[in-house]
């Protein structure tokens, strides 16, 4: 799947689902960044067709509407949305 | 064309883009997000949007790549005016309410309101078979204006404008009033 790393300080398994349009993917990738988390991310709309169906059944096990942003933790915790709050307490930031 | 001016030009495009967005806004009676930069990264990505498919997907849900599986999602959606009344924007905020706009509200994320039916096609990359409706809200029953059910009409009391839809919108998108001088009319 085509996943890209992004470096910065260990703060657990830190994925996340977004496309390369949303504003809020953005927001969500800039956050990360600016507490120097390192993470991964797929942007599901540069995909092709096989890594899509693959990335989107993977989204599904932790989020129904398959919306992105997803930031799924430690393959424990999900967070829909961009929602600052919940991510710093996942991350203990 | 040097690399500036490909920058240059890009630049010109969204700015004109959100320009027209604006314009468009203002004259039915909507708002566009109030932080600029963010309104215009989003017009930007409307038009990456448009390039890549043809037509407007909104910038924040997954495309189906072709308009019929994305015709409830293609810029302004047929989710913007309840989430903007419910939630103060629409989904990727482009749009907000007058509060937002006055800055008197805050936009928060705002939960997707497209039926499971339609996300599910796009993930299959086929149609449903039939067109979900709320449950209800039987297809025929709007149409015929009969039944209990229909969805209602609102009429501007100053200008007699007429709109089937579950609730009034904001402003008339005709006379400019607001939307406490709709009456139900059907």
């Amino acid at each position: 799947m085509g996943a890209t790393k992004v470096d910065g300080n260990d703060k657990g398994k830190v994925r996340i689902f977004t496309l390369s349009t949303c504003i809020w993917c953005k927001k969500t990738k800039e956050f990360l960044a600016q507490n120097n988390v390192a993470y991964e991310y797929v942007d599901m709309d540069k995909l092709d067709s096989e890594e899509k169906d693959a990335a989107l059944a993977e989204l599904k096990k932790w989020n129904e509407k398959c919306s992105m942003p997803t930031v799924v933790v430690n393959d424990s915790v999900c967070i829909v949305g961009f929602k600052e709050q919940e991510i710093r307490e996942a991350l203990s930031l | 064309m040097s690399g500036a001016g490909v920058e240059g030009d890009r630049e010109r495009r969204v700015e004109a883009k959100y320009e027209k967005l604006k314009k468009e806004a203002a004259a039915g009676g909507y708002f566009l997000n109030p932080d600029e930069p963010f309104a215009k990264d989003l017009a930007e990505s409307l038009l990456v949007n448009e390039e890549r498919y043809g037509y407007a997907a909104c910038p924040c849900r997954l495309s189906g790549g072709r308009r019929e599986l994305d015709l409830d999602i293609i810029c302004p959606c047929d989710y913007r005016d309840a989430d903007v009344e419910e939630h103060g924007a629409c989904y990727c905020a482009l749009y907000v309410s007058g509060e937002v706009a006055r800055g008197e509200r805050e936009v928060e994320p705002v939960p997707e309101r497209r039926p499971d039916a339609l996300i599910e096609a796009v993930a299959k990359g086929e149609l449903p078979v039939a067109a979900p409706q709320p449950a209800e809200r039987a297809p025929s029953q709007g149409a015929a204006f009969g039944g209990s059910s229909a969805i209602p009409v609102w009429r501007c009391k100053v200008c007699g404008y007429l709109c089937a839809r579950d609730n009034p919108p904001g402003v008339c998108p005709i006379c400019k009033v607001t939307k406490d001088r709709f009456e139900r009319f059907y």
